[in-house]
């Protein structure tokens, strides 16, 4: 009896020293929030920033909110001057406006009284700010600058390119899949060939072939070589295989055609396979650039990752632009993530690819 | 209300297949006298058609074409204003006095790109698979929020190369947030990617910031492979966590780990957009990898010729390397397979 009872109570105290914090348990949670930092950080910083002024993204050390000076004109000055909260000798502080910085002193003036300019050390004067959102970041560069095109054409090869990769490559499974011919299996390897073989190490010779084709600064020339994907192909074949051949069988007793078959009976049975074919086809193509990079030169075919780049290296002084236009590129792809996260993760882990 | 939401579901999914349908009974208008003629046994080979004519147009045809374009010379994209055969641009690739010395290679862009190519993925490939491993083991603990931490990880994967490259630069930029932080714990301002001693380092870290989601993910889903019988007898014989994880975790995950250094090796070799928005390979050459190489010698068209033959040739030897890592990979996964059979 009392062996039970010790027993009883060494397994109690067990359990009790397994729920107790261990210093690993400690260390996982400041990983975690260090990572939360350093993963997400980046990105809000961006959409934060984005909504500055130009002056309050160049602003060292940075503001983390959109915070931006508060500018007033003054009569007898062309430009809208800057604000600043000036304590004076006497303590008490007056709020200045500044005409110019010189050195360590900078020269300011009363917005009540513009006649007289005073000389004021820059460590006696604190800038007045205000929350201020610059939408104006996110307008001009699609009514100044060819963004709104950019976007557009990104969208058409996204579209397009995915609708031709899951028609073709499904086809390609369905035949993979379903029936018994000869040569299936070179077929096969010929398909996991394909799979060994990236397109940066046939950079040229595709390039060639494209402009065979008179594809040179044409989305087709995008859209094209990246169509038939093996990935794709043994995604939805290996799906494919899991369906009962009697609902084939049963389709044929009744005089369907083979393609019939394919698009009534096979399609919409694969639908969660092509759902995450779909996902990342779309992922591939928003994101494409070394390849759009080649094949693109003249900026009415840019795709957005092209526009953006192109136009970082061009102004580079521009980066409310440049911040703005990088949100937009993000968002649409951040959008599908959290809709379909789940989709995604389990894709990636059940084919090992991305 | 439910009803109501899967009611309008699926009436904009009717109005959706629409144009599919149509588009669908068109093309049996074709395949249906096709089937007549050739018969169902012969069908496979239709469906198959448009895949295999696109595989051969832009992968197996340019991979034979590749070997002509390294052995011929010229500025021509055509073949017949090329001269063939001729080994000119191996010779040129590979004429060193020393191969460890860059210097003294004609070529020594591309020396230093494949030196370069090495240092960045022994780095890379390594800190990427130590830190994949810590967050999946952390992210398979039961803590709370798991889905959140996870997605949170994996997010910058979808990131373009593009918006990568522009967010970091942004950030490491001289009077950025990063020297800002650094700056306000006491240090001094580091440019991170102007200094040529800094920017490998810079380049590695957004590239591992960017990818290791990837690899974390497959990390866990062998994680969760693990029997969990296993770590339960472990713990009735009171094994320390320590213990549990180099005994049971590590030697059981191996399989797993090995793939994912092949798989990561496979792409970091490759690795081309995000160093190119965040350094464009500068300073100098202190961050241009091989691939920088191959498209600044093919395509890039500021002032010098295109060479086509040179960057074909680059790309065969890059071929070569990847040849081997894939060869490695598949000879691995089959061992990994059997094993699982054996089990």
């Amino acid at each position: 009896m009392s062996e039970t009872a010790s027993r009883i109570i060494k397994i109690a105290t067990k359990k009790r020293y397994k729920n107790k914090y261990h210093w690993t348990d400690y260390f996982s949670y400041f990983y975690l929030f260090l990572g939360v930092f350093l993963m997400f950080g980046p990105v809000v910083w961006l959409g934060l920033s984005s909504l500055k002024t130009l002056a309050g993204i160049q602003e060292y050390p940075p503001t983390i909110l959109p915070l931006s000076q508060i500018q007033v004109d003054v009569e007898g000055y062309d430009k809208p001057l800057p604000i600043f909260n000036v304590t004076q000798e006497d303590g008490s502080v007056k709020q200045l406006a500044q005409i110019k910085r010189i050195g360590i002193n900078a020269k300011m003036v009363d917005p009540l009284n513009p006649g007289e300019t005073v000389k004021v050390p820059i460590d006696k004067r604190e800038k007045i700010r205000e929350f201020k959102i610059q939408w104006e970041n996110y307008v001009d560069p699609l009514r100044k600058y060819d963004f709104l095109l950019y976007f557009k054409n990104s969208t058409f090869i996204t579209v397009v390119a995915t609708i031709i990769t899951l028609i073709i490559n499904s086809m390609a499974a369905y035949a993979l899949s379903i029936y018994e011919f000869r040569g299936k299996n070179f077929a096969l390897v010929f398909v996991i060939g394909t799979l060994l073989i990236p397109l940066t190490i046939i950079l040229v010779p595709v390039f060639y072939v494209v402009a065979n084709f008179g594809m040179i600064n044409s989305l087709w020339g995008v859209i094209l070589p990246g169509a038939a994907t093996p990935t794709g192909v043994f995604l939805l074949r290996q799906y494919m295989l899991t369906l009962p051949r009697e609902l084939i069988e049963a389709a044929r007793m009744d005089h369907a055609s083979e393609w019939a078959i394919y698009w009534r009976v096979v399609l919409p049975l694969s639908i969660p396979a092509i759902a995450v074919l779909a996902i990342f086809s779309i992922m591939w193509r928003w994101n494409d650039f070394l390849w759009p990079l080649i094949v693109l030169s003249k900026s009415e075919v840019y795709t957005l990752q092209i526009g953006l780049n192109a136009f970082h290296g061009e102004l580079t002084s521009q980066w409310n632009y440049v911040l703005s236009m990088t949100m937009v590129t993000l968002l649409p792809i951040a959008i599908i993530f959290a809709y379909l996260q789940k989709f995604i993760t389990t894709g990636i882990a059940s084919t090992g690819m991305k | 209300m439910e009803n109501i939401r899967n009611q309008t579901k699926n009436f904009f999914l009717r109005i959706l297949n629409i144009p599919f349908a149509f588009l669908m009974h068109a093309i049996d208008l074709i395949m249906w006298p096709i089937q007549k003629i050739i018969g169902v046994r012969n069908m496979p080979y239709i469906f198959l058609l448009p895949n295999l004519i696109f595989f051969g147009l832009f992968v197996i045809i340019p991979l034979v074409a590749n070997f002509f374009f390294s052995l011929s010379s010229g500025d021509e994209l055509l073949f017949a204003e090329r001269e063939l055969p001729t080994t000119k641009q191996y010779d040129q690739l590979f004429d060193c006095e020393s191969y460890l010395n860059p210097n003294t290679c004609t070529e020594d862009f591309f020396w230093r790109g494949v030196y370069n190519t090495i240092f960045f993925v022994v780095f890379q490939v390594g800190l990427m698979i130590f830190f994949s491993v810590l967050t999946a083991v952390i992210l398979n603990k039961k803590i709370i929020g798991r889905g959140f931490f996870r997605s949170v990880f994996f997010f910058p994967v979808l990131l373009s190369p593009v918006v990568v490259g522009l967010i970091w630069q942004w950030i490491l930029l001289k009077n950025g947030a990063f020297n800002a932080i650094i700056e306000s714990y006491g240090g001094d301002k580091v440019s991170f990617l102007t200094d040529p001693s800094w920017a490998m380092a810079s380049v590695i870290f957004v590239s591992i910031w960017a990818h290791m989601g990837f690899y974390t993910l497959i990390v866990l889903a062998g994680l969760q492979a693990i029997p969990p019988n296993l770590y339960e007898a472990a713990e009735m014989d009171g094994t320390s966590r320590e213990r549990i994880f180099f005994r049971i975790t590590l030697p059981l995950l191996m399989p797993n780990l090995l793939v994912v250094f092949i798989l990561a090796s496979i792409k970091g070799v490759q690795t081309f957009d995000e160093i190119y928005v965040l350094t464009g390979g500068g300073p100098g050459t202190s961050t241009s990898l091989i691939v920088q190489y191959i498209f600044t010698t093919g395509f890039a068209s500021s002032g010098s010729v295109q060479n086509f033959g040179l960057a074909a040739a680059a790309s065969m030897v890059l071929g070569v390397v990847l040849l081997f890592l894939t060869l490695m990979q598949l000879y691995f996964s089959r061992n990994k397979e059997s094993k699982h059979q054996e089990i």
